[in-house]
Parts: structure tokens; sequence; C-alpha cells
């Protein structure tokens, strides 16, 4: 009965202080244009927003964007303000110019996939569809 | 499922936050869990909520409008929910989902429950999925509950129905209104905003609005309401004429009559939504003739044999 071919709900949020937004309006775009149902928060969100609103939302999955150079402390908040929430089932997705050497310790801190400037926009994509997937599994038995 | 159903229901009665979103996604995606969630919800609460409808071109400040309406509200201690619609896109089906952004200042707020939904290319069932985002934020102690939606296509239109009560939206620049006057757009609204009062033109739109309304029945709503939405200007004032309105229309039978229809709309609405997979699985099943009419009417006829008219 229930409807499988629903659209994926993701967001995409922008925490820290920049006011760059162009890397997250292009991921959000491009999600859209490949189906997904994006909510976009905007610039200059605290971990605690972002994850207040992916909680109402319901969504899969939480895309970061950052481009200041402060994702060792953000991208992680946002995994522990959703820990503190009691969620355990929505995946953070984070982007932007993220040296090599701190993709692993993203990784470690709980950031499902890192994306940098030079991953191909199909990479990011299906991994936002993975993430979509595992959701739907796990509230579909 | 069982269980997680019972924890979903348990904590709908708590108003947790997570168990409100779950559930408006297991309704929009008519999951089999749609009904026990729906009638299980506290009635009472779903009766006397208010329900605001808000409505106008694209980009004329309704978010940012909504968001001023609910700091005032706020202040007022009362629980507020907004469902706000934006168009999916007909081609990829996607959406992109941008009002909370203008919202984001209530986003710590739990008092605030705040839902986006794309239309998804539902010719009917957007009544039905919307409708059950206010019934489950209303019954969750949301009063009111604002329904935001583009002004343009006649799913949207029929949303607003949805409401107790519809605030138009203008504002200066956009070349609309005398598009909406033609439209008849003045008709379904019960108040008329003109907002960014603070840029050139508003005077001018508002004292054309003005003329257009003259001899409209009751005072709020042959008024102009002139907002700055970005600053809370005008707010206090717009949000008494909605109490007052609210309060003509419960008294006058008005509400009740708009509640009626709005009932209507939504079962018509499921009643399609319910019918469409069993018909095009019959279709599958059976060889019809080629004409499309005549080959709806037989498909009724058999899934509905009281459809005796074949
Ligand atoms: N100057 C001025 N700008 C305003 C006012 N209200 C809203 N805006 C701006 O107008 C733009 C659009 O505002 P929104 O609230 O997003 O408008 P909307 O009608 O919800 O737009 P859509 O949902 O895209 O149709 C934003 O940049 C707002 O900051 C106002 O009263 N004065
Ligand atoms: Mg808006």
């Amino acid at each position: 009965m229930h409807n499988n071919d629903s659209p994926f709900r993701v967001l995409i949020g922008k925490p820290g202080l920049d006011g760059h937004d162009r890397g997250a309006k292009f991921i959000a775009r491009a999600l859209r244009d490949d189906g997904f149902e994006v909510i976009y928060t905007g610039i200059r969100r605290t971990p605690e927003e972002i994850v207040a609103a992916a909680i109402q939302e319901d969504v899969a999955a939480i895309g970061l964007s950052s481009l200041s150079g402060a994702h060792l402390r953000l991208f992680p908040a946002v995994v522990e303000a959703l820990r503190k929430a009691g969620v355990n089932d929505i995946a953070v997705l984070g982007g932007g110019v993220i040296p090599e050497e701190d993709i692993r310790q993203l990784k470690e801190a709980g950031i499902a996939e890192v994306f940098t400037p030079g991953t191909p926009l199909e990479v990011i994509l299906e991994a936002f569809r993975n993430a979509c997937r595992q959701h739907r599994e796990i509230h579909q038995p | 499922m069982r269980n997680d159903l019972n924890a979903l229901l348990e904590g709908l009665h708590n108003r947790d936050a997570r168990s409100i979103a779950r559930a408006i996604s297991l309704v929009e995606n008519d999951h089999e869990a749609a009904e026990v969630i729906l009638t299980s919800l506290d009635q009472q609460n779903v009766r006397s909520s208010q329900v605001l409808g808000i409505t106008g071109s694209p980009g004329v400040g309704k978010s940012t409008l909504t968001s001023s309406l609910v700091r005032h509200l706020r202040s007022q201690g009362k629980r507020v929910g907004i469902v706000a619609v934006d168009p999916s896109s007909s081609i990829t089906g996607g959406a992109l989902l941008g009002d909370r952004v203008r919202m984001m200042g209530h986003a710590l707020d739990s008092d605030v429950v705040v839902r986006s939904m794309a239309t998804r290319g539902r010719l009917g069932g957007l009544c039905a999925a919307a409708g059950a985002a206010v019934r489950i934020m209303a019954a969750s102690g949301c009063s009111p509950v604002i329904i935001e939606t583009v002004g343009v296509g006649q799913s949207e239109m029929d949303i607003i129905r949805l409401a107790d009560l519809t605030l138009m939206v203008l504002a200066p620049g956009l070349g609309d209104e005398i598009q909406a006057m033609k439209a008849g757009i003045l008709e379904v609204a019960d108040l008329l905003v003109v907002n960014k009062t603070d840029c050139v033109g508003a005077e001018t739109l508002s004292m054309d609005l003005e003329a257009a309304l003259r001899g409209r029945k009751n005072a709020c709503q042959s008024r102009v309401f002139k907002t700055v939405a970005t600053t809370g200007q005008g707010i206090d004032e717009l949000a008494i004429a909605i109490d007052e309105l609210d309060a003509i229309c419960r008294s006058s039978g008005e509400h009740d009559r708009r509640r009626h229809s709005s009932l209507e709309l939504e079962i018509v609405d499921w009643a399609v939504e319910l019918l469409k997979p069993r018909l095009l699985a019959e279709l599958q099943e059976t060889a019809y003739p080629a004409e499309p009419r005549q080959t709806a009417r037989k498909l009724l006829a058999r899934l509905c044999p009281l459809m005796i008219d074949t």
C-alpha cells in the first residue's frame, strides 16, 4: 500500500558564519532536478536550528555546506545535535573546501559522506539517494 | 510495525515533534497507517482551531509575513502550525522548498510547527495531503494553522478552500494587481494585504485596491491592510482584524458553512486518490474499448457496482 514512488526528502543547510551559499544552492537545485524534495534553510544556521528543521520536515538526510574552514567544528556539531535530539536515522553528508586530511576525521565523527570541489555531481547525488534508500528501509520493514 | 504505530500515536498525543512530522509523511504518502493516525486525532482540537490561508504571487512576502504574524501570535502564547506548499517540477517531480528560509527565527521554538509540502504534480490529492497536515497540526494544539501557497494554478486555489479565512497578499512593482482583479482572485480573499509598503508604488496599489473593494459588506473585508513584513509594521493591526473577522464568521454560521464545504472537498479528494491505483490496476488487467470516456464509464461500473447508469 505504501507509495514507494514518493520522492526522497532531504534538507540542505548552511551552518556557520560565512555567507557564501552558492555551493549549497547548487546542490539543492541539482537534487531537485534529480527528483528530490529539497528543504533549504538558508545561510548562517546553528547546528541546533538545522536539526530542529530536519526533524519537523521528516527528511532522510541532511546535506551541509561549509566554505569557511569551520567544517571540523560545525559538521560534527550537527551530528551531536541529532544525537541529543534522540535521532539516529537521519544521515549527515557534508561538502565544501575540505582538505583531504580532514575527511577521515569527519567520517569518524559520524559524517556519512564528505564531498570536495572535485567530487563529480553524480557521486554526490548517488550518496544522497543511498542515504534516502537506507532511511526508507528502516521505516518500511 | 504495530509497536511503532502505538509509539507514534503516543507521541502525537504528547505533541512530540518527530511523531507529528512522521505522521504527516505517512499520511502524505498514503501509508496503510494513515487511517489509524487520522481517526485517532483529537477532533475537538481540529474543530476549534483556526485555519488561515495566505496566498499571493511569488515573492510578495508571504513567508516573511507569516513569520512576522507568528512572532505576534507567539507573544500571545499561541501554538502555531504552518503548512508551506510549493510547486513540484512537472518534469522531474522534484521540488525546492525554500519558505523556511524566512521562518528560521522560530526554528528552536517547539510551539511553531512548520512543514514544507510539494504539490507533487497531484491534480487532486493535494487537498487531501495538505488537509491532513492541517488536521495533524491542529490536533496537536496548533491554532492557528497557516497554509501558505502561491496563488497560481487551480490546485493551489483549491487548497485555499481548506482555510477558514484567506489573506491575499500583494506587493507593489510586481504588476499583478490588475491580473488579480481580472481573475476574480479578490473574491476568494477575505482580507487584502499590501505588503512591502516601504517600497515605491505601494500607495497607488493600495488606493486602486480600496476602490475595487468598495461596497463589500463588512468593515474588515473592505479594508486594505498595509504591512512591512520585514519589520513587522502593520502586523498587530492585521492580527486583530483576523480575529475580528473570525469571530464574525463563527457567529454568523459562515465558519461552519466553510468547514462543511472544505470537508466535502477533502472527502472527494481522498476518494479520487484511493480510487486511482485501483483504476490503473483494473486497466492493466482487462481489455477495454479505446474510446476514453466510454472506457472510464465501464471501468467505474466494474469497480463501483452501485453506479448503475451504465
Ligand atoms: N522591502 C521589503 N521587502 C520585503 C518585505 N516582505 C518581504 N520582503 C522581501 O521579499 C522577498 C520575498 O519574500 P518571501 O517572504 O520569501 O516571499 P514569498 O511570497 O513567501 O515568496 P515565495 O514563497 O517564493 O512565493 C525577500 O527578499 C523578503 O526579504 C517588505 O515588507 N518590505
Ligand atoms: Mg514563501
